[in-house]
C-alpha cells in the first residue's frame, strides 16, 4: 500500500482506478481491462514525473518526512557489513534515537551513526521519533572518540525533526551535549562524511553534520527551524508554513546553491519512498566515491584543517544580489 | 480624531522630544514593580535597587562599567553578505535590519572590544538582546571570530557575554552554520592556551546555547537568567505538563551542573579579574579601587617628570 501525500491526491485517484479495473478483471475472467489499465498506468507515470519535477519547498518538507522513506537503520543494514552496534554514553543511558557502531563500507572499517525515526508506532516511540536527548549526542561524542583513536572514517546519516525538547533533556544539558558533539566533530583526524537522508532539523542535525563532506538526498531538507515554527514566530500563524518553507531556503537545491552542502544525491522519480532500494544504492555509491576521494586527498591534521576552513567560510555565503 | 490630537499632541511631543521623554526618566521593575529613577538605575548596572532583578543592559553600557575607567577600544568586525537569502516574511529582512539599527544605534547584535579590567588586558564580546533579540547570524559569527583572532593575536583571554533568542531565522541555514563556525573560534582560543569565559545573561537560548555559550572554560551566569536549548513554552507543549518553578533559570542550571557560578552583576568584574588572573598566572589584583594616577605617591625626583607627563596629556586633549 502506498501512503500518498496530500499533493499526490490526483495521482492516488488514477492509480486507484487502475487497481480497481484489475481487481474487477480478476473477479470476472470475461473482462479485458488491460489496455485501459495500462493507459491509466502511463497517465499516472506522467503525472508522477510532473509532480516531482519541480516540488515546492513545502512539498519537499512533506516528502522528506514521508514515513516510507528509508531510514538510518535501512541504510546501515543494506550498505554496510559486519555492523556492530555500540551503545550508551557511559554517563546516563543509551539513547535509541541515535544508533551507531562499527561497520565496514566495502572493505573499509568505519564508524557509522545516525538518527533513527522508527517505522511503526512501537519503534517510533522507542526511537523517540528520531529526536535525541543529551545521551544521544554524548554517544555520538564517544563514537567520534573511538573513530579518532583508531583512525576510522566517520559516516553520519542525519534524519531528525530536531533535538528533543523535554524536561529531562534540558536538565541533563541538551545544549552542552550538542555543542560538545559539534566541537568533537571538528577535531576528528579521520575523514567525516554526513548525508542528510530526510529531515535535517536545526541544532539537533548540525551535531551530526559538521563534516568534511556534507551530502543531501534530492528531496531532503536542512533548516535552522521547521517551517511551522518559523511561520508561527515570524508570521504569527503556523498555517503560513508554505511561505516559511520557501523563505527559509531549506531544500537540497537551495543549500547547494548557497554553498553549504557539497553534493546532491538524486532520488528516483517519485521520491525515495517509492524506490527504497534504488535510493539506498545511490547513497551507497555516493558514500564510496566521497570516502575514497577524502582518504586520497588528505590525512590527519589536514582533514581537520579542511573541515574547520569549510565552516569558517560560512560567513561569506549567500545568494547573488 | 479631533483637533486636540491633531494640533496639541504634536506640539507637546516636540516640546519634550528635545529633552528627555518622561518615560526615559523612570523604569519600572518588571519583577517587583518599583519605579526606578534612571540615573540610580544606570548606576546600579540596570539591576533593580529594590529586588536585585537583573534587567537587560546594552553592550556599550556593560563595557563602560566593565573596563577600567570605562575605556575600551572597539575591535573591528567585518560586515557579512547583506540579506543572504533575500528573506521576506511579513516584512523584508533589510527593513527589519534598518529598524533595528535605527532603534539601537548599533550596526548589529554583537559588540567586541579590547581594554583592561582590574589592569588585566582582555578581549570582551557582548551580545545585544535589544538588536533583533541578539540573534546569531553571520555577523555574530564574524564578531566571535574577530574576538577570538584578536585574543590570539594579543594573547589575551576572551570574556563573552551571551544574550540571544537563538539563531537569526532570516539567515536560514547560514545562521545554523554559525554553530560549527563559532565553535571553530572557540577552538582557536583553546589551542592558543587562552582562557575563554562565558557570562550567560538573560536570555541565552537555542543555537547560541548549543554552541559557543556552552563551550567556555568557566561558565558564569547572571541571577535568574533563562538559559536553555528549547524554550519553556515548547517543552510544555511537548510534554503537556507544567514545568517546575525556576526551571531553566541560572540557579536551576547551577544545581544541574551546567554552570560554575551564578554571580550578581555588581560583583562580575572583580570575579572575572580574579579568575582570569589565576588562569593566566598573574599576581592577585589590587583590591578596591585603584588610585588615580595623580594620587600615586612618587619618589621626590620623579615628581617633576610625572607632572610634565600629565601636562603633556592635557595639552594633547
Ligand atoms: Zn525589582
Amino acid at each position: 500500500m502506498t501512503n500518498y501525500l496530500e499533493f499526490e491526491k490526483p495521482l492516488a485517484e488514477i492509480e486507484g482506478k487502475a487497481e480497481e479495473l484489475r481487481a474487477m478483471a480478476r473477479a470476472n475472467e470475461e473482462m479485458d481491462v488491460e489496455k485501459e489499465a495500462l493507459a491509466l498506468d502511463r497517465k499516472a507515470e506522467d503525472m508522477l514525473g510532473d509532480l516531482y519535477k519541480d516540488l515546492t519547498a513545502w512539498r519537499k518538507c512533506q516528502v522528506a518526512r514521508h514515513p516510507d522513506r528509508p531510514h538510518c537503520k535501512d541504510y546501515i543494514e543494506a550498505l554496510f557489513t559486519e555492523y556492530t552496534p555500540l551503545a550508551g554514553d557511559r554517563n546516563f543511558a543509551d539513547d535509541h534515537a541515535v544508533m551507531g557502531g562499527l561497520a565496514r563500507l566495502g572493505d573499509v572499517p568505519v564508524v557509522v551513526m545516525g538518527q533513527e525515526k522508527g517505522n511503526d508506532t512501537k519503534s517510533r516511540i522507542e526511537r523517540n521519533f528520531g529526536m535525541a536527548r543529551p545521551e544521544g549526542y554524548r554517544k555520538v561524542i564517544r563514537l567520534m572518540d573511538l573513530a579518532d583513536r583508531f583512525n576510522l572514517p566517520v559516516i553520519m546519516l542525519v534524519d531528525t525533526p530536531g533535538a528533543y525538547p523535554g524536561k529531562g533533556a534540558e536538565e541533563r544539558g541538551q545544549s552542552e551535549a550538542i555543542a560538545r558533539a559539534t566541537e568533537r566533530s571538528l577535531n576528528v583526524k579521520s575523514p567525516v562524511i554526513s548525508v542528510i537522508i530526510g529531515e535535517g532539523g536545526s541544532g539537533g542535525a548540525v551535531a551530526l553534520a559538521t563534516a568534511n563532506t556534507v551530502m543531501m538526498l534530492e528531496h531532503s531538507i536542512y533548516s535552522v527551524i521547521s517551517p511551522e515554527g518559523c511561520a508561527s514566530i515570524l508570521w504569527k500563524d503556523a498555517e503560513k508554513m508554505r511561505e516559511a518553507a520557501e523563505a527559509l531556503r531549506l531544500t537540497a537545491q537551495d543549500l547547494k546553491e548557497l554553498g553549504v552542502i557539497d553534493r546532491i544525491i538524486s532520488e528516483p522519480v517519485g521520491g525515495a519512498q517509492r524506490a527504497r532500494a534504488d535510493t539506498i544504492a545511490a547513497v551507497g555509491q555516493a558514500l564510496e566515491v566521497e570516502l575514497t576521494a577524502l582518504m586520497k586527498k588528505a590525512k590527519g591534521d589536514a582533514l581537520i584543517r579542511d573541515r574547520r576552513k569549510k565552516f569558517l567560510d560560512m560567513g561569506s555565503k549567500g545568494l547573488a544580489a | 480624531m479631533n483637533w486636540i490630537s491633531n494640533y496639541v499632541r504634536p506640539r507637546i511631543n516636540s516640546l519634550f522630544s528635545r529633552r528627555e521623554v518622561p518615560e526615559n526618566l523612570w523604569t519600572k521593575c518588571p519583577e517587583c514593580g518599583t519605579m526606578l529613577f534612571h540615573r540610580e538605575f544606570a548606576d546600579n548596572l540596570h539591576v533593580c535597587t529594590n529586588c536585585d532583578h537583573h534587567m537587560g543592559i546594552i553592550p556599550r553600557d556593560r563595557f563602560a562599567a566593565l573596563f577600567d575607567g570605562g575605556i575600551f577600544a572597539e575591535v573591528d568586525v567585518p560586515m557579512p553578505t547583506h540579506d543572504p537569502l533575500h528573506f521576506k516574511d511579513q516584512k523584508k529582512y533589510p527593513d527589519r535590519m534598518k529598524a533595528a539599527q535605527k532603534g539601537t544605534g548599533e550596526r548589529e547584535a554583537m559588540l567586541v572590544a579590547e581594554g583592561e579590567i582590574g589592569r588585566t588586558p582582555i578581549i570582551a564580546a557582548a551580545q545585544d538582546f535589544s538588536f533583533m533579540a541578539g540573534s546569531m547570524g553571520m555577523y555574530v559569527g564574524n564578531a566571535i571570530i574577530a574576538a577570538a583572532e584578536r585574543a590570539v593575536a594579543t594573547k589575551r583571554p576572551l570574556v563573552l557575554f551571551s544574550a540571544a533568542g537563538g539563531a537569526r531565522m532570516q539567515e536560514g541555514i547560514l545562521s545554523l552554520m554559525q554553530m560549527p563556525r563559532t565553535t571553530v573560534a572557540v577552538q582557536m582560543l583553546k589551542e592558543a592556551g587562552l582562557p575563554y569565559v562565558v557570562v550567560l545573561t538573560h536570555p541565552t537560548t537555542g543555537g547560541v546555547t548549543a554552541s559557543y555559550a556552552m563551550l567556555g572554560d568557566v561558565h558564569i551566569a547572571e541571577p535568574n537568567a533563562l538559559i536553555c536549548f528549547a524554550g519553556p513554552r515548547v517543552i510544555e507543549q511537548t510534554i503537556r505538563e507544567k514545568l517546575p518553578e525556576g526551571f531553566q533559570r541560572a540557579e536551576y542550571l547551577l544545581d544541574h551542573g551546567m554552570l560554575d557560578r551564578v554571580t550578581h552583576r555588581r560583583d562580575m568584574k572583580s570575579e572575572l579579574v580574579t579568575i582570569l588572573r589565576m588562569l593566566t598566572g598573574q599576581t592577585p589584583a589590587v583590591a578596591g579601587d585603584l588610585p588615580k594616577p595623580e594620587d600615586v605617591p612618587a619618589a621626590p625626583d620623579a615628581v617633576a617628570e610625572a607632572a610634565t607627563g600629565a601636562a603633556e596629556q592635557v595639552d594633547e586633549a
